[in-house]
């Protein structure tokens, strides 16, 4: 089982006559069973075409009448990308998965805002995306490091969403779904929304939640698992190290006014009942040590 | 991006935000002249650096006379200005701005902010004003008046005036304050502000609203969009090798360490940096260099490390995803030949082609010290630092 995506979701690729759209919808349609899930693209230029045999649709509406496609991923650059998410959301699909970093706040804020009593679910931006191991990858994970099995990850870092899912499969562990939440401080689908899923997931047994400065979604994350969570989750928060004021990075990951410290995070975390680790080479022993 | 308290006057004089007059000044003289055109007979000397807490270091003063507008100038011009926010170093006093001494009836505080779990803009206003406002939110939070903007309808005038009134604006210039705090929403909104911080707003003797400071802060993401914005950065206020970093679009942040890391993913990076603290270490720097890195990104990242004279050792931590690691390696190989690198070097490399990767270090008869995992990475960087 999974969260999300699995192989039978239909996608349709938003910006997938960019270079970095190409190169991704490549390797996500050689991954699992991509090669039946990536069934559209997306560009009002080139309606009729089709990218290396993928239709090309003017508009995601027009996309999903034509394809029965319920989530799209977002390729388009970040001036254009918010308005790439609300024509998504117009179009009324489940998920919108939103890869893109670089998208000015104040356009989240106001696509956040339309968002409000819509049904579509948003992941990201700046983030890698979902992946559910051997079944389907949306998004610019590699996908040859995951393995299917039974842990869920969900983490607003990339390359640390990576590190989680090495250590795991070189444990002879594996993924349900690995999730990446991304690095903006204004996004959609947070922690706590994640965890619910895995959750309420039946071939989800434990879960790796990986965060980092900024904000507080960690912490409301963790109290809602302390009351809620039926499943064992262990933690690791990077930035521990992190000067405050400074913008680590991520748009996101940066301390402000004293608030969104590592420290605060791993406290919270820790007197919610979350098994916290300070050494991120150590998330995969730590989650083994509670299964 | 922040600018200055000048600049951010500027800005909010465009958008009708009332401020008190003045002139910025790059030299003691031109301070004089400032004053003189200024007219009135008592004016303030303000340091400006990008920085809060001038005021206490030192770097505002009131005159009285043109000669105390000389004196003090020549005095705040070119000292090293600490304040909480500047580190103990200081920052050295570049530019001033000289503005007529207002009549202060009281003090107040505005800002503009992003609140991240609502996803909403909020105006804040306080009674509690010209102090620090994260005391105030701590102690007296019941003293900080707030309200969500719909970036739809924007700030309505009810809003506006219900929050002055809560701060305790007087009744009779509540419709001052309203316009005001409208105005203030429009520089951050069409500007694309991540903060607007008025502190302190003021209400003089004569009964009008005035912002007597402007602190500004924007979004990195919407500069494309603001060329005027863009022209007011002052280099000089940022760290040069992070300036020279973000030339190769490298994300590079300066720490007190002396252990440089390089690193592929925002989060990654981060927790290298944790990792060599936990086993020990300082990290002298965060450095990202995202997931296209080419050989000439690795180079420049190198370069920029080594112009750090504390640096006693290397770290560099790539998780291959999409950027393969023999590439990677390529690009490590070829830095440290073009520099002639002399301290040492742990590479620890995982992901797409490790192997090759691996092969690639090893074949280069470069005294390359490698790791399979980030914990044994740490370990070996701290040792070698350490000259172990």
């Amino acid at each position: 089982m999974s969260i999300l995506i699995d192989k039978n979701t239909k996608v349709i690729t938003q910006g997938i006559t960019g270079k970095t759209g190409q190169f991704h919808t490549r390797m996500c349609r050689e991954y699992g069973n991509g090669k039946n899930c990536f069934v559209a693209g997306v560009n009002p230029k080139k309606a009729g075409e089709d990218f290396e045999g993928i239709p090309i649709f003017g508009t995601v509406a027009d996309a999903r009448a034509k394809t029965g496609a319920t989530v799209s991923v977002i390729y388009v650059p970040p001036p254009f990308a918010a308005a790439a998410i609300d024509e998504a959301v117009d179009a009324g699909l489940d998920l919108v998965i939103c890869i893109t970093e670089g998208i000015p706040v104040r356009d989240m804020i106001r696509t956040r805002a339309k968002m409000k009593g819509k049904k579509t679910l948003l992941l990201g931006p700046n983030c890698p995306g979902a992946i559910t191991p051997d079944e389907i990858k949306i998004g610019i994970m590699p996908g040859h490091i995951h393995r299917k099995g039974n842990i869920g990850i969900v983490s607003r870092s990339g390359t640390l969403t990576y590190e989680a899912v090495g250590q795991v499969t070189a444990l002879g562990l594996g993924q349900s779904s690995a999730v990446g939440i991304g690095g903006d401080p204004v996004n959609g689908l947070k922690h706590i929304d994640i965890m619910k899923m895995f959750n309420d997931d039946p071939g989800t047994e434990a879960v790796i939640m990986i965060g980092e400065i900024g904000g507080g979604d960690e912490e409301t994350a963790a109290r809602w698992v302390k009351d809620n969570m039926k499943k064992p989750v262990v933690g690791f928060i990077a930035g521990v190290t992190a000067p405050p004021g400074k913008r680590m990075g991520h748009a996101g990951a940066i301390i402000s006014g004293g608030k969104g410290t590592a420290q605060e995070k791993l406290a919270v975390m820790e007197a919610c009942g979350i098994k916290v680790t300070r050494n991120p080479a150590e998330m995969g022993k730590l989650l083994k040590s509670v299964l | 991006m922040n600018i200055h308290e000048y600049q951010g006057k500027e800005l909010f004089r465009r958008f009708g935000v009332p401020t008190s007059k003045g002139i910025p000044a790059f030299t003691v003289d031109e301070a004089v002249d400032a004053a003189k055109k200024l007219g009135g007979s008592v004016w303030v000397v303000k340091a400006q650096i990008h920085a809060g807490g001038r005021g206490k270091g030192g770097g505002v003063k009131v005159a009285r006379s043109i000669d105390e507008v000389r004196d003090w100038a020549k005095k705040i011009l070119g000292m090293q200005l600490v304040t909480h926010q500047t580190g103990p170093e200081g920052k050295q006093v570049k530019r001033l701005l000289i503005e007529e001494g207002a009549a202060i009836e009281k003090e107040y505080y505005a800002a503009l902010v992003i609140d991240r779990a609502q996803q909403e803009v909020v105006l804040m206003a306080s009674s509690e004003g010209g102090v620090n406002i994260e005391e105030v939110a701590e102690h007296t939070p019941e003293k900080i008046h707030k309200v969500a903007i719909d970036p739809a309808k924007g700030l309505t005038d009810t809003e506006a005036e219900d929050v002055a009134r809560k701060a305790g604006i007087p009744d009779k210039l509540v419709a001052q304050a309203r316009d005001l705090f409208k105005a203030l929403y429009k520089v951050f909104d069409e500007l694309d502000a991540s903060l607007v911080e008025v502190n302190p707003l003021i209400t003089t003797k004569d009964g009008k609203v005035v912002a007597l400071d402007a602190k500004i802060n924007f979004d990195s993401n919407a500069l494309f969009r603001h060329d005027d914005v863009v022209a007011m950065r002052d280099l000089d206020e940022e760290d040069p090798a992070e300036v020279e970093a973000s030339k190769f679009d490298l994300s590079y942040i300066q720490l007190d360490g002396d252990i440089g890391c390089l690193v592929n993913g925002a989060g990654l990076a981060m927790a290298t940096m944790d990792t060599i603290k936990l086993y020990g270490g300082n990290p002298a720097n965060f450095l990202d260099v995202g997931g296209g890195a080419t050989a000439e990104k690795v180079t420049e990242a190198f370069k920029i490390m080594l112009k750090n004279p504390k640096l006693a050792a290397i770290l560099v931590n790539i998780f291959g995803g999409i950027m393969k690691c023999d590439v990677i390696a390529e690009g490590v190989v070829t830095a440290a030949r073009q520099v002639a690198l002399k301290v040492p070097l742990v590479v620890r490399l995982e992901g797409t082609n490790v192997d090759l990767g691996k092969k690639i270090l090893a074949d280069s008869g470069l005294p390359i010290i490698s790791a399979s995992n980030m914990g044994e990475a740490a370990e070996k960087v701290v040792a070698a630092a350490k000259g172990k």
